[in-house]
């Protein structure tokens, strides 16, 4: 469904990604796992059309994705969580929610992909009208995942949900991805926490300053010497 | 399971509670005179020369103004009539101030800079609209149909504003998004500058009279109290645009993703928010304002010049200061505030002090008023932080 084939992206002279490939399939869980400045978020930004890519393509169900702007990819169907969650510390809940409806003019489906985010997160339907920037992290991440499902995600790019939160948040946030999953929503998982990563994903790319040094299933990987050792704290 | 569910466990207090009530007053009186202390020790610390001085300063035209006002009002040389009379006219500049400033601080908001060119867009609005005025007024429409003139009047303003405003957008400050700060700012005054100069090429330099509505002289009067008409329509005029303004930020679709991309321009285009169509948005409501409040100013004024914007603009960019820039609700009540203290200000602060012809200082009060809010409270007094947190 996404390919990613053989991208080159820079910032300045520094040579960020040098030849990433990946695809999503329908329906799966893909994880692209590394250490930190491995270029994670940056094949994410490139895929969301943020950063150009200098070489290779980006295809959604063979349409080249690299001509268009980033809003245009959300249109396309590529929705991206970045990385920090990064909502709208001024708007309300409600409103973050409709920002992330912005590219959706049809009523009914908004309303429809409300109480879908309203019933995986209860909590955001409680705080509607609160201002976003008063919110916890862990609600701040489910509002963040929240305004990416208002706009119909296609494929949902998520970048570190994780990120800072505490462990039992940590557990939550696995548990909506499998929901999400289980509803039949196609993500791209970007994680520092490989452990849980692994757990959910079907399968899983290895990145390491800027190439894939790895890919197979998450079973596979789990398995695998350097992960167990790298990225897993096991020796 | 729903996170953030555990409660809050109060731990006991790790110092001895005290035994009778003496004691905890002791002990009360202790811990605040050392609290007290250190605050004080901390002030101390932190205090340079310069704060100093500038508390000095700040204290200084403190006193002044109590000192002015207290022998003015002994003095009792204005009656309360007068006191109304500069109230409106100061409401009904101030309006002006505030619709002009919404320009400065929107941009500001979305864009991080100051349109000092807004001056302009101000200007060629009601400049425009002027030749379309003095036709009305010549064929003798304006006194048959005097609403229509001026709601046409007020169209071209507005056009020609908001085209200005665009063009500028998209001609001045597109290309430089990416650019070091200072870069658009000096684009910004060479724009400025050059409209300036291409509408007195084009309309000439001389001083415009604008022709005068005949439904809107006089005076109403309310018990006691009379109030200039044009002034009335001025001031109820500005507050309906602010009031739809407001509105249109707060409620709609595209106000909400204004605010949003004024927050976070790459998590707005993550959301499918085409960042440079807001940003052209922002331009075109800023102008519209500035149209509508260039009309309403050659009502008051009665006349137009090409560098008619230069005081008004720099006093709107004041206003929106004072607001705290990139602060909606702030420009507007920036903008009435000053007005209020223009207007009321000189009689009332400077008379007092036995200084002659104190109306002459109204600007200087201004921009008093501009120096001493970017030294002590740099954020506006609605004090919204700005967070500088660029990526
Ligand atoms: N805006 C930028 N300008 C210049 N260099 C950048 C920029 N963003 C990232 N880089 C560099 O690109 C490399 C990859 O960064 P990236 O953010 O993709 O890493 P990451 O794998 O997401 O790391 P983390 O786990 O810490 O989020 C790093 O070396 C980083 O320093
Ligand atoms: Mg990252």
């Amino acid at each position: 469904m996404l390919e990613v084939e053989n991208i080159h992206a820079y910032y300045g002279h520094i040579h960020a990604l040098k030849e990433v490939s990946l695809t999503v399939e329908k329906g799966e869980i893909v994880t692209l796992i590394g250490a930190n400045g491995a270029g994670k978020s940056t094949t994410l930004k490139t895929i969301s059309g943020l950063l150009r890519p200098r070489k290779g393509s980006i295809r959604l169900d063979g349409e080249d994705l690299i001509r268009y702007a980033p809003h245009e990819i959300v249109v396309k169907g590529i929705v991206q969580v970045p990385e920090g969650r990064r909502i709208f510390g001024r708007l309300t809940v409600m409103e973050n929610l409709e920002m992330g409806a912005f590219s959706c003019p049809d009523r009914r489906l908004n309303s429809a992909n409300l109480e879908r985010v309203f019933n995986l997160f209860p909590r955001l339907e409680e705080r509607r009208n609160q201002v976003g920037g008063t919110l916890s992290g862990g609600e701040q991440q489910m509002l963040a995942t929240g305004r990416a499902l208002m706009a119909n995600p296609r494929v949902l790019l998520m970048d570190e949900p994780s990120m800072g939160l505490a462990p039992v948040l940590v557990d939550s946030i696995f548990d909506t991805i499998r929901q999400l999953h289980a509803s039949g929503t196609t993500i791209l998982l970007v994680e520092q926490n490989a452990r849980m990563a692994l757990q959910v994903a079907t399968r899983g790319y290895v990145l390491q300053t800027g190439t894939v040094v790895l890919s197979d299933t998450a079973e596979n990987l789990r398995r695998n010497e350097m992960v167990r050792q790298a990225y897993l704290g096991e020796s | 399971m729903i996170p953030g569910s555990t409660r809050m466990v109060f731990l006991p207090d790790p110092r001895p509670m005290p035994s009778n009530f003496f004691s905890t007053v002791k002990t009360i009186y202790e811990a605040t005179l050392e609290d007290g202390f250190s605050m004080w020790k901390r002030m101390k610390e932190r205090m340079t020369p310069t704060d100093i001085v500038m508390w000095l300063i700040g204290g200084g035209m403190l006193a002044l103004i109590i000192w002015g006002s207290t022998a003015t009002l002994i003095a009792g040389r204005y009656t309360a009539h007068h006191w109304f009379d500069f109230m409106v006219f100061g409401l009904a500049q101030g309006s002006i101030y505030a619709l002009i400033a919404m320009g400065y601080t929107m941009v500001y908001g979305i864009l991080r800079m100051i349109n000092f060119a807004h001056s302009e867009v101000f200007m060629s609005g009601p400049y425009t609209a002027y030749f379309v005025a003095a036709f009305f007024y010549s064929s003798g429409f304006l006194d048959q149909q005097p609403i229509i003139s001026l709601l046409a009047i007020f169209l071209v303003s507005m056009s020609v504003s908001t085209l200005i405003a665009v063009l500028l957008e998209r001609i001045a400050y597109r290309p430089l998004r990416n650019a070091p700060r200072l870069v658009p700012l000096i684009t910004a005054i060479g724009a400025s500058f050059f409209l300036q100069y291409t509408f007195r090429g084009l309309y000439g330099s001389g001083f415009q009279a604008y022709p005068v509505v005949k439904i809107l002289e006089g005076e109403w009067a309310f018990w006691d109290f009379r109030i200039l008409k044009f002034q009335a329509v001025v001031i109820v005029a500005a507050a309906l645009l602010m009031a739809a303004l407001y509105t249109f930020i707060q409620r709609t679709r595209v106000g909400k993703a204004i605010r949003a991309v004024s927050e976070d321009k790459e998590a707005s285009s993550l959301m499918g928010i085409d960042i440079d169509r807001m940003i052209v948005t922002t331009f075109v409501i800023g102008g519209m304002a500035a149209g509508a409040a260039g009309v309403l100013y050659a009502l008051m004024f009665k006349q137009v010049h090409f560098s008619m914007g230069f005081i008004p603009g720099i006093k709107a960019f004041t206003a929106a200061v004072l607001g705290g820039i990139g602060n909606i609700p702030g420009a507007m009540l920036g903008g009435i505030f000053l007005g209020l203290v223009e207007s009321v200000g000189p009689s009332l602060f400077l008379d007092g002090l036995g200084i002659v012809a104190p109306y002459q200082l109204k600007d200087a009060i201004a921009f008093t008023m501009l120096v001493l809010v970017l030294i002590f409270r740099p954020t506006g007094i609605l004090g919204e932080k700005l967070a500088v947190k660029k990526a």
